[in-house]
């Protein structure tokens, strides 16, 4: 078999596995985030939180809550970096520098994962394992809930209120991602990845050398890191360290599991709203995306352009032999589409049009799939604005699952869009501005590459990166930092208030002049919308940049 | 309904952080380690740790550098990818070069410990050193003899257009000699250390050369992994030490095949990853094997 048709199988088999997948695992989501009855656990978690189960609450406190969560969360990874020498499991670590500790607390929490850091230098044990494989959890289930309550702006009428942040927020750490997780980090181990509290053992090598070999608990944290498609690697290397990702089935259990929760989560839309096949119309949106995306960067790394690959025969610098040049670029394109930032390859070595492909997928606003629940609440987000525009162009009336996209509706949507484009563009041009693009290691085209990559990874929340350029200087880390908090947090508001809007109306009975929403011609529209909206956004800065150098 | 205040949301995030804390940063991975003890998964939740006579000496999943003090290659081993990690597989600074698919130009300084190697270049030295250790030919596209990336800055009288002024060889310099005498008429220069070629206006030209389609010292010889610590070589790598090491061992080159071969593993499933070999348990194989004189 060659390394294409390998490639091919391989991804076949992540298709077939995730359509096996779908309903059962779709419908545990779906009970989940709906049931009302509550496990002895549950019930002592509501008591030391101190909330009442049963009250629902309004979009703004909804919102609020979310935002109460993430800024305590902020101090409480702050604090726990900037103290780390004074607790346990340390292993000798300075405390994390302030601009350092203030950018990976913010990156944990909104999901990103960006890495400014190699893990094992600077992160002791307990940090790693209290702090930020926590927020791999609790940031993950804030964003289904995200999810969850759009869903529910959709679903219910006449009514201000989309459920109880607290309540989704426990219910999906406690019966998703904590019972995944588990048979998840029992199935890495089996596959060779560590979990122990060692210091690292040092050993003299064949030739007399010396190496020390780390340890860690990484097999919990690497699977909520690739579950919650959160990113953030416990060592430098993240999924390309053998230590993470030991074999090449680990790497297809990695990959199943990034894709796992935002292939199943339309099945819950289906089933809330009612109709399964809206729910299966937004999985086709993200598959035809997800695919062209992977067969596209896959072949561009296999065709391996540029004179470097030439010169070597294959695109094979950065990647790992045991992964080859097709399961690496197809993880390359999964982590970037999902807004998980794990690597088993680094990006930054990719073919110039490989790489473009990586930095595109997270310029496609992370929705195919995209990340746990964002990715859901962002193509829902594109669907309302695909109805208003096809509400403009053929005369039909802007409906959406039973409800009217009128102004509010649309004003928001609009706004959703706006964020990240504004934060990219803007930090970049600022960045070049400001001289900071000279810590880009490479020069030219892919050194603005390397720019426009960082910016668009912490705006989009992917936390990927062109990892030659430096960024463990205190502008990068506080302007990062900055994208990623307003990345993440200022969409997720302005999605619960599409919510609310959306409760309150009164659901419109289909006519005549409604689109119908689950057909192909609406799916082809969808990705239409996407494709064309991210390439009169960004062309101008790719031409810039692995265009030029890719053409 | 009545509206929490926003001191009470704070106090319950703050109460849920705790108990998440507790549950999912503490419980969870010391109840994932106490699972790493049971019989069958302790050695891999250690690390897959590889000993000798009781001694650890690397781990299966991670890569040695099987060099001498010097960095100079022990021919009785079989020797690893590059590595971009620390000084060459140093796990504790795991990493990829990050050099992009146009690295080609070098930044040469008087001094060349100030020198920096484009990744073109890189390719070609390790091409170059490979092809003399193991006695293949290793020559490759775009690659100098002299194991540089063959680069030119071409200086046009209009930029980009117009005829051709100047030619340099922009990763050569004294007392190399010129990959190409003359480029369209012109005659080559070798590059002065502290030149930036580009920046005054050099159009930056790889030239392909005659070196074989298919060059005989493979892809992975040649490339540093993603993490630095890759513990495999391909089979193509392999075979083509073969002749090296059983030359240095005095042993029969079809034993040290067989010995390839029994630590060569094929595509999981039989179409995951690539067929792959581990560096670490052949060359422990060799020394318990065919010990060296």
């Amino acid at each position: 078999m060659t390394t294409g048709t390998a490639g091919v199988v391989f991804v076949a088999s992540l298709v077939v596995a995730l359509v096996v997948a779908y309903r059962p695992f779709g419908d545990h989501l779906y009970r989940s985030v709906t049931g009302t009855r509550r496990s002895r656990l549950e019930r002592g978690v509501f008591r030391l939180v101190g909330v009442n189960p049963a009250a629902e609450q309004s979009w703004g406190v909804y919102a609020r809550s979310v935002l109460a969560f993430s800024a305590v969360s902020v101090l409480f990874l702050y604090a726990l970096q900037r103290w780390q020498n004074h607790l346990w499991l340390s292993l000798g670590f300075d405390p994390v520098v302030p601009h350092g500790a203030w950018n990976t607390a913010v990156s944990f929490v909104t999901n990103t994962n960006w890495q400014w850091y190699a893990g094992e230098s600077t992160m002791g044990h307990l940090v790693q394992m209290a702090g930020l494989a926590v927020q791999n959890f609790v940031s993950a289930a804030v964003g289904i809930a995200v999810a969850v309550a759009l869903i529910r702006g959709f679903a219910r009428s006449r009514t201000g209120e989309v459920g109880n942040f607290w309540v989704d927020l426990v219910r999906i750490v406690l019966r998703v991602l904590l019972p995944v997780a588990v048979l998840g980090a029992l199935v890495l181990m089996l596959g060779g990845v560590v979990q122990n509290l060692s210091a690292g053992t040092d050993v003299t090598t064949l030739t007399g050398g010396a190496q020390s070999l780390p340890g860690g608990p990484v097999a919990g944290q690497e699977v909520i890191k690739e579950l919650g498609t959160n990113g953030g690697g416990f060592y430098n290397a993240n999924s390309a360290h053998p230590f993470e990702n030991p074999t090449a089935w680990t790497n297809w259990v990695e990959l199943f599991l990034i894709l796992l929760i935002p292939f199943s989560l339309p099945r819950v839309l289906g089933r809330m709203v009612g109709q399964q096949r809206q729910g299966y119309a937004v999985v086709a949106v993200m598959a035809v995306l997800a695919l062209g995306s992977i067969a596209l960067t896959t072949g561009f790394e296999l065709a391996g352009q540029g004179a470097v690959p030439q010169a070597v025969g294959a695109a094979l610098e950065g990647k790992e032999v045991r992964f080859d040049v097709s399961d690496s670029a197809t993880f390359g394109a999964v982590t970037t589409l999902t807004s998980t930032g794990a690597v088993n390859s680094f990006h930054d070595s990719y073919t110039a049009l490989g790489g473009m492909m990586t930095l595109g997928n997270m310029m496609l606003g992370e929705v195919a799939p995209g990340g746990v629940g964002a990715g859901l609440y962002g193509l829902l987000v594109l669907a309302v604005i695909t109805v208003f525009v096809a509400g403009l162009m053929v005369g039909r009336t802007p409906e959406y699952l039973g409800k009217k996209i009128g102004t509010r509706e649309i004003t928001f949507a609009s706004l959703y869009f706006l964020v990240t484009p504004a934060l990219v563009l803007i930090g970049t041009a600022t960045a070049f501005a400001t001289g900071n693009d000279v810590t880009a290691l490479n020069t030219g085209p892919h050194g603005l590459t390397e720019v426009l990559y960082a910016f668009t990874s912490a705006s989009n929340n992917n936390g990927s990166a062109f990892a030659g350029i430096t960024v463990n200087t205190a502008w990068w880390n506080t302007a990062l930092g900055l994208c990623m908090l307003l990345g993440r947090f200022l969409p997720i508001v302005f999605v619960l208030a599409l919510a609310g809007s959306l409760a309150r109306q009164a659901p419109v009975p289909a006519s005549g002049g409604t689109l119908p929403t689950h057909r192909p011609l609406f799916v082809g529209m969808v990705v239409g919308v996407t494709v064309i909206l991210v390439a009169l956004t960004y062309l101008p800065a790719l031409a810039l940049g692995p265009l030029a150098e890719g053409l | 309904m009545r509206l929490p205040a926003w001191p009470a949301q704070h106090l319950a995030a703050l109460r849920a952080l705790l108990v998440f804390t507790a549950l999912l940063g503490v419980a969870y991975p010391l109840a994932l380690v106490a699972a790493g003890r049971l019989p069958g998964l302790d050695a891999k939740a250690d690390g897959s740790l590889l000993t000798v006579d009781g001694r650890a000496v690397g781990s299966a999943l991670i890569g040695q550098s099987f060099t001498d003090a010097d960095g100079n290659p022990v021919p009785r081993y079989f020797q690893s990818r590059p590595s971009a990690a620390g000084d060459g597989y140093d796990p504790t600074a795991s990493a990829a070069s990050n050099l992009g698919p146009e690295s080609v130009v070098d930044t040469l300084a008087a001094d060349p410990r100030q020198s920096t190697r484009s990744l073109l270049s890189q390719v070609c030295a390790r091409s170059r050193a490979v092809g003399l250790l193991d006695g293949v030919d290793g020559r490759r596209p775009y690659c100098t003899p002299d194991g540089v990336g063959a680069v030119l800055a071409v200086f046009r009288a209009d930029g980009l257009t117009g005829r051709i002024t100047r030619v340099v060889s922009v990763n050569q310099t004294a007392p190399a000699t010129p990959f190409v005498a003359s480029w369209q008429g012109v005659p080559v220069e070798l590059a002065q250390p502290g030149e930036d070629y580009r920046a005054a206006g050099g159009l930056v030209t790889p030239v392909r050369g005659d070196a074989p389609e298919h060059p005989a010292v493979p892809a992975d010889a040649v490339t540093a992994s993603g993490s630095g610590l890759d513990p495999h070589i391909s089979p193509a790598y392999a075979a083509i030490q073969v002749a090296r090491v059983a030359r240095e061992r005095d042993a029969d080159p079809a034993v040290v095949r067989r010995l390839v071969a029994e630590h060569t593993t094929g595509r999981a499933l039989g179409f995951m990853g690539a067929p792959a070999v581990n560096v670490l348990e052949l060359n422990l194989a060799l020394d318990r094997n065919l010990p060296a004189r």
